[in-house]
């Protein structure tokens, strides 16, 4: 009787840690996110009218007319919505499997690997915030014997790859591979630029998963005679797994802050001032990426291997 | 070379040795093709950096020079010392790099310990919880703009500062805001760190705990002594993280009107303007190449951050070797 009370007691004494630990963020989520949320609801049912000479705005609720408009009236919310979804599902698992190949190349001992693995991670440092602006801002400007230089770099470098994808493609035709599997394959060769640079992130990432796996498991599988690629079935891929959820949750967030669908809902609301259907446009895109989360998150969390 | 003659011919004879010179075959085929790849995609990731460095160091004659390809006829490296003066480069890159660094340190500690919690401790709505740290993550941030700049702009809470200063204070335009959001676990991506850290402390084996339970060591020893040791990958890996899009935050930088002394990225927004200002370079190819110039000297210093911690990385392995 007083064991059980005891390890009640710890019970209870773990969970109130569990909600210490978590405090902070608690509070933070409660202050700030939850009024936005709250805030992006309310717009979303009502239409704003911005006061010019005052300042400030009212709402008027209309119900679902917003709604309504994006999905029976609007132009091209529909199509973006799809394609901004297509192109996230098909990135998913090209990002997923090219960062994992390249980790595992890099885990490798290698002279240099320092110094590859900084080239590697250099789109990372690159794709964000005010250098891309200055850099996209320089590009508009851009004219004369520098611009003429990079175009050429530009032509030379694309004119390639489009050399490679129809060599690849009449070779894989005459091998009789479905069309739709071809199709795939050559647009992601085709993209091999964007996907690196949209790997960076993952490779790191794949890095530090693979260098938690204790050295002891591969050293058992050497003993035992296993071959390079039972040690990768065996081992590495289920020791990476929970490690591939988080890369797969990455992946998608990072494909849909740079979709359309996001852009079209910025501009709607910041640059058309249209709040109540800028709000809608990103709060059902929102939800379909939670959607989308969930059930891909939940399919691999099925197969998922915890140490535990 | 006559004793690899030797030994090929050896080879041939004996089955054993064939098999042996059959693995070297493939593994050399595997290198060649592994060096192959890792070639391509650096070529791949570095013809623009190498375009932008090119550019930072030609000529005014070169800019106009069709025939300028890789090597500048007329180098110079006057682009360098007139960014560096107009940005103030020394004294706000090393404000920038404090700023930044402070901005990490919390980052980590305060991710780390949500993470664990959601890892390790089991207490009522967990999921529910968690599932909101997946809605932060997803979350445009723009949708969040107006209710952070409504905060900041009157800071009262629960009125604290009004019962001693008599008002809401406004924290706009200084750093403050940005480590508050840090602190609650809210900064630049921090839902996404609070994530890795959750899966990483998933990852661990349960064992260690509990033999630092049964020796005695309390929850906070614990995580700070060991767990966090033990995640040390993904520590180095948020550290690099958090620095990186810390350093390149444009989104809260803007909103909070942090000054540009502390955030060098911004002065790289107005660097062609003042230069046109200041040194009457009304050439937008000319600035263009200044422009470039800024661009390196404002990412040279987190590219050997990343140098550093490098190191790290390759420790982390040994440890978590000891510990599996």
């Amino acid at each position: 009787m007083k064991k059980k009370k005891k390890r009640l007691s710890l019970m209870r004494k773990r969970m109130f840690a569990g909600y210490l630990f978590i405090l902070p963020w608690l509070v933070g989520f409660l202050v700030f996110y939850i009024r936005s949320i709250f805030q992006t609801v309310q717009f979303s049912f009502s239409e704003m009218s911005m006061d010019a000479i005052n300042g400030g705005y009212t709402l008027t609720p209309i119900g679902w007319e917003n709604f309504r408009y994006a999905f029976l009236e609007h132009g091209s919310f529909k199509q973006t919505l799809t394609s901004s979804v297509m192109n996230m599902l098909v990135d998913v698992p090209l990002i997923t499997f090219f960062s994992l190949f390249m980790a595992m190349i890099l885990n490798k001992k290698f002279p240099g690997r320092a110094i590859v693995r900084a080239i590697f991670f250099l789109p990372v440092i690159l794709a964000s915030g005010a250098v891309v602006d200055a850099i996209a801002m320089g590009e508009m400007m851009m004219q004369g014997g520098v611009s003429g230089q990079m175009q050429e770099m530009e032509a030379s470098a694309s004119s390639a790859i489009a050399f490679d994808i129809d060599y690849l493609i009449s070779m894989f035709m005459n091998l009789g591979l479905p069309a739709k599997l071809l199709d795939y394959i050559t647009s992601a060769v085709g993209r091999i630029n964007d996907i690196i640079s949209m790997s960076g992130v993952q490779i790191v990432l794949f890095i530090a998963a693979l260098q938690s796996i204790p050295s002891s498991l591969y050293e058992v599988a050497k003993i035992e005679g296993a071959t390079g690629y039972e040690t990768f079935w065996k081992i590495t891929f289920p020791m990476v797994m929970p490690h591939i959820i988080t890369n797969v949750v990455y992946t998608i967030v990072d494909s849909f802050e740079q979709s359309e669908i996001l852009k079209l809902a910025d501009t709607t609301t910041f640059d058309m001032w249209n709040y109540g259907l800028g709000s809608v446009f990103s709060l059902v895109s929102t939800i379909v990426t939670c959607i989308i989360l969930v059930v891909v998150v939940g399919f691999i969390q099925k197969r998922t291997f915890y140490y535990n | 070379m006559s004793m690899k003659k030797g030994r090929i011919k050896k080879a041939f004879q004996d089955p054993y040795q064939r098999m042996l010179l059959g693995n070297d075959i493939k593994k050399f085929a595997l290198t060649i093709l592994q060096i192959a790849i890792i070639v391509g995609v650096c070529y791949v990731i570095l013809s623009p950096v190498i375009g932008m460095v090119v550019n930072s160091i030609s000529g005014d004659k070169d800019a106009y020079n069709p025939m300028v390809f890789i090597f500048p006829q007329y180098p110079t490296l006057e682009r360098y010392k007139l960014v560096m003066l107009r940005m103030d480069y020394w004294p706000t890159i090393t404000k920038n790099v404090l700023y930044v660094l402070t901005l990490t340190l919390i980052q980590v500690l305060v991710c780390s310990m949500v993470g664990y919690g959601f890892a390790r401790f089991e207490f009522p709505f967990k999921k529910l919880l968690f599932g909101l740290v997946v809605v932060m993550i997803v979350i445009p941030t723009y949708t969040i703009k107006l209710p952070l700049y409504v905060t900041f702009r009157n800071f009262d809470p629960l009125s604290i500062i009004t019962a001693i200063k008599g008002g809401p204070i406004n924290l706009m335009g200084t750093p403050w805001p940005m480590y508050i959001m840090s602190l609650l676990g809210c900064g630049v991506r921090s839902g996404l760190y609070i994530y890795i850290f959750n899966q990483f402390f998933r990852g661990l084996p349960k064992e260690i705990e509990e033999a630092a339970f049964v020796d005695g060591a309390g929850m906070w020893y614990t995580y700070f002594n060991i767990m966090l040791k033990n995640a040390s990958p993904a520590v180095i890996t948020v550290t690099v993280f958090s620095l990186v899009w810390q350093f390149n935050d444009s989104f809260f930088s803007n909103l909070f009107l942090v000054s540009p002394d502390i955030v060098i990225s911004k002065k790289i927004s107005t660097l062609a303007s003042v230069i046109a200002n200041e040194d009457k370079i009304l050439n937008v190819t000319l600035q263009e190449l200044y422009l470039h110039a800024g661009i390196i000297l404002v990412l040279l210093p987190i590219i050997l951050i990343y140098l550093l911690l490098q190191r790290y990385f390759i420790e982390g392995v040994e440890r978590s070797g000891i510990v599996g």
